[in-house]
């Protein structure tokens, strides 16, 4: 017991707090979409993939242009992606779901998986089905905190969601733009009537989440080295779970549901062992739907059934 | 005492009648083009003529596609209860189908049951699958439960790759064919002079229990109260609150019994694979069971076997398409959706030479800004008389029969 709390403690809660980092900033962007026009965008978590696809295509270029590849060359690319990802983000949104926006919810969400069929087997036909290296890797040296292992590459990429993450909230919380979106959010026909360029409003929304995926895409490249066209799945749910614990539609709910989801896969994965991971985090998600469908930072509000 | 003075007020009563109908009513279809009728006539045919197949060509390969294309049809046939009558979207319903490969496969193999004699556990369990994950999660709104299903699935398939009783990450092997008090499939048999081997005969199993059975009885119950109850929770969950449905049981319901459709499918898929691993029941497989009921038009029968038709022959015909296969699947889930939202056979839809149930227009007599709108009612309710002495069938101007005419339609729907 003494062992695993100078020992274990830490470093379950670091691996928590960075994993939790990427759920967080996945997260987001599924949040936005849903808080705005209340749509589960399954095609999320595979923005995300593509955003990592991308990144190794940009990357590769760099990296046979230059020779090597480096930290500001992979903030570069980082930024690059962000754009691009984003760009896809609207034109999703302009093609799929702007002709869908008055019909049935089911049509809608039938659409989203089928874009995110789309994208997946797209990305297979282009890639292969294989897995593909990463050609940058985040080395460095490991240094101890408290007992637990750091590395310096960890370090940055929580650095960089951290610092999207405050960039975000300042742009919700405190521009124009920002004020508008929590107008929609609350009442899309109202804010049209106050006018509110709604459309454009919406499609900025698709932009601005589908660019952190896309960031959370490349960083994860970055870091685990291998990046495959199903990654997105599982991520996407991982998100959704996330947003769901923190409050669905909250911003700061998305932000604490991805580090409260990576704590708890951390713990569980200790306790359980690896492969039961993922089976932990989706009865998580059960749980919480049941017990507090609202989430950590939900509004208590009378929702239709 | 009581019968001097309570027999005449009950005679009294007794031949009180209903009120009539203010309009009279047109008369019942009937006939071979009735389209109820003619529906379920071609549906016979058509179960007819998957029996007489094997006659035609018995070449194993014609025979395993389209047992494992009719066992599709039930998988189909199964989401169709969740979501095109009840309209909960279930992105896992692969995993139900998983249930039941997975409970007949140990059962089966290591406790040595026959095929039958599994089939109630894997009604069981699947209905104790379906409470557990729909118990919690149909109290909320639909989007929780499409994602909430698509973690159960995931659930699934990982318990199946983790454990050992499911043979982890290699699956069961050699799942017994089925027999029945001693007589197997695999045995075959000889009758009149002809030779049914056991995959002619599994093949014969397999429409009887898909096709006739599975399709037959979800389409049975759909027209029933429970089916009614469905259909109305989809389509306003408060107003049939209203009506005294209890929206929360009537999706649980829905829930559990495409739960059971699809574990019984799984138990024959299990049967016809004679081998099952995880990797069978990916979401991909849910994806594809989605497009069928979606492509096909959701909560309409002849649609939804059309899609499954569709989804599970096509990769045989498109084998030059295999790797732009799960792409086409993908943009033609998004383009149904966007340019025909009710699919290719929408649920209320008449095959165009069938007969027609024409109702009469309703008089607005009472309404006064209809005033002027009587005049026309009358003008053509002359010129209906002059034309045809018999039921009213020529069109009206804009009086309003299209809702009536539609919940004809609606009512005569298969």
């Amino acid at each position: 017991m003494i062992d695993f709390f100078s020992d274990q403690l830490f470093q379950l809660v670091w691996n928590g707090l960075f994993v939790g980092s990427f759920y967080a900033l996945v997260a987001l962007g599924y949040s936005m979409v849903y808080g705005i026009i209340k749509l589960l965008n399954f095609a999320h978590g595979d923005i995300y993939m593509l955003g990592s696809f991308i990144a190794f295509v940009v990357l590769g270029g760099a990296v046979g242009l230059l020779g090597t590849a480096s930290l500001p060359i992979l903030l570069l690319v980082l930024l690059i992606t962000m754009i691009l990802t984003g760009g896809i983000g609207v034109l999703i949104e302009r093609v799929a779901y702007k002709p869908l926006r008055s019909s049935p919810r089911l049509a809608v969400l039938i659409t989203a998986v089928g874009v995110s069929f789309t994208i997946e087997y797209g990305v297979r036909l282009i890639f292969g089905a294989e897995p593909k290296v990463f050609p940058f890797r985040m080395g460095g040296e490991t240094f101890s905190v408290l007992g637990g292992r750091i590395s310096l590459p960890q370090v940055v990429l929580m650095l960089i969601a951290g610092g999207l993450m405050w960039i975000l909230q300042a742009y919700i919380m405190r521009s124009r733009e920002g004020r508008a979106m929590r107008a929609i959010a609350l009442d899309p026909r109202a804010s049209l009537l106050m006018g509110v360029n709604v459309d454009r409003v919406i499609s900025r929304t698709f932009f601005i989440g589908s660019a952190l995926a896309g960031a959370a895409g490349v960083m994860a490249g970055a870091y685990y080295g291998s990046i495959d066209f199903l990654m997105g799945f599982t991520i996407g749910l991982k998100a959704f779970t996330a947003a769901v614990i923190g409050g669905i539609g909250n911003l700061y709910g998305a932000m604490l549901g991805g580090l409260v989801l990576g704590l708890l896969e951390s713990f569980g994965t200790f306790v359980l062992g690896g492969e039961w991971r993922d089976v932990f985090t989706f009865a998580c998600l059960i749980l919480f739907l049941s017990i507090r469908p609202t989430g950590i930072l939900g509004a208590r509000v009378v929702e239709r059934m | 005492m009581t019968d001097k003075t309570l027999l005449p007020r009950l005679d009294r009563l007794s031949r009180i009648t209903a009120p009539l109908p203010m309009r009279e009513r047109p008369p019942a279809l009937s006939g071979l083009l009735a389209p109820k009728r003619f529906m379920s006539m071609l549906g016979l045919v058509l179960f007819l003529c998957a029996l007489l197949l094997p006659f035609i060509t018995a070449s194993p390969y014609v025979i395993s596609i389209l047992t494992s294309a009719f066992i599709y049809v039930m998988i189909a046939m199964g989401l169709n209860v969740v979501v095109g009558y009840a309209g909960l979207l279930d992105l896992g319903y692969i995993a139900f189908v998983a249930v039941g490969a997975y409970t007949s496969g140990i059962l089966s193999t290591q406790f040595g049951f026959t095929m039958l004699e599994t089939v109630p556990f894997v009604i069981l369990a699947c209905i104790l699958a379906g409470l557990i994950i729909g118990g919690p999660t149909l109290r909320l709104r639909s989007d929780y439960l499409a994602i909430v299903t698509l973690g159960f699935g995931e659930i699934i398939r990982i318990t199946a790759t983790n454990l050992e009783v499911t043979g982890g990450a290699s699956g069961i092997h050699g799942i017994p064919t089925w027999e029945f008090f001693g007589w197997s499939f695999a045995d075959g048999v000889e009758l009149g002079g002809i030779f049914f081997s056991a995959k002619v005969l599994f093949y014969y199993f397999v429409v009887f229990i898909a096709l006739g059975v599975a399709t037959v009885g979800a389409a049975r119950l759909a027209g029933g109260k429970l089916g009614r109850a469905w259909k109305s929770v989809r389509d306003d969950e408060d107003a049939s609150e209203a009506m005294g449905i209890n929206g929360y049981k009537a999706k649980l319901s829905a829930y559990v019994i495409g739960a059971v459709w699809g574990g019984v499918a799984g138990s024959l898929l299990a049967t016809h694979l004679s081998a099952i691993s995880p990797p069978s029941f990916e979401f991909l497989y849910s994806a594809l069971v989605l497009m069928a009921v979606v492509l096909g038009g959701m909560g309409s029968t002849p649609g939804v076997i059309i899609g499954a038709l569709f989804v599970s022959l096509a990769p045989e015909f498109l084998r030059d398409f295999a790797e732009w296969r799960y792409l086409i699947f993908g943009v033609l889930l998004v383009v149904v959706m966007i340019f025909r939202p009710a699919g290719l056979w929408p649920a209320n839809y008449v095959l165009p030479f069938l007969k027609k149930r024409v109702a009469p227009p309703v008089p607005t007599t009472n309404i006064p800004w209809a005033a002027a709108s009587k005049a026309d009612i009358a003008a053509a309710e002359e010129e209906l008389d002059a034309a045809a002495p018999g039921p009213p069938a020529a069109p009206l101007a804009g009086q309003g029969p299209v809702s009536q005419q539609d919940a004809t339609e609606q009512g005569s729907r298969q």
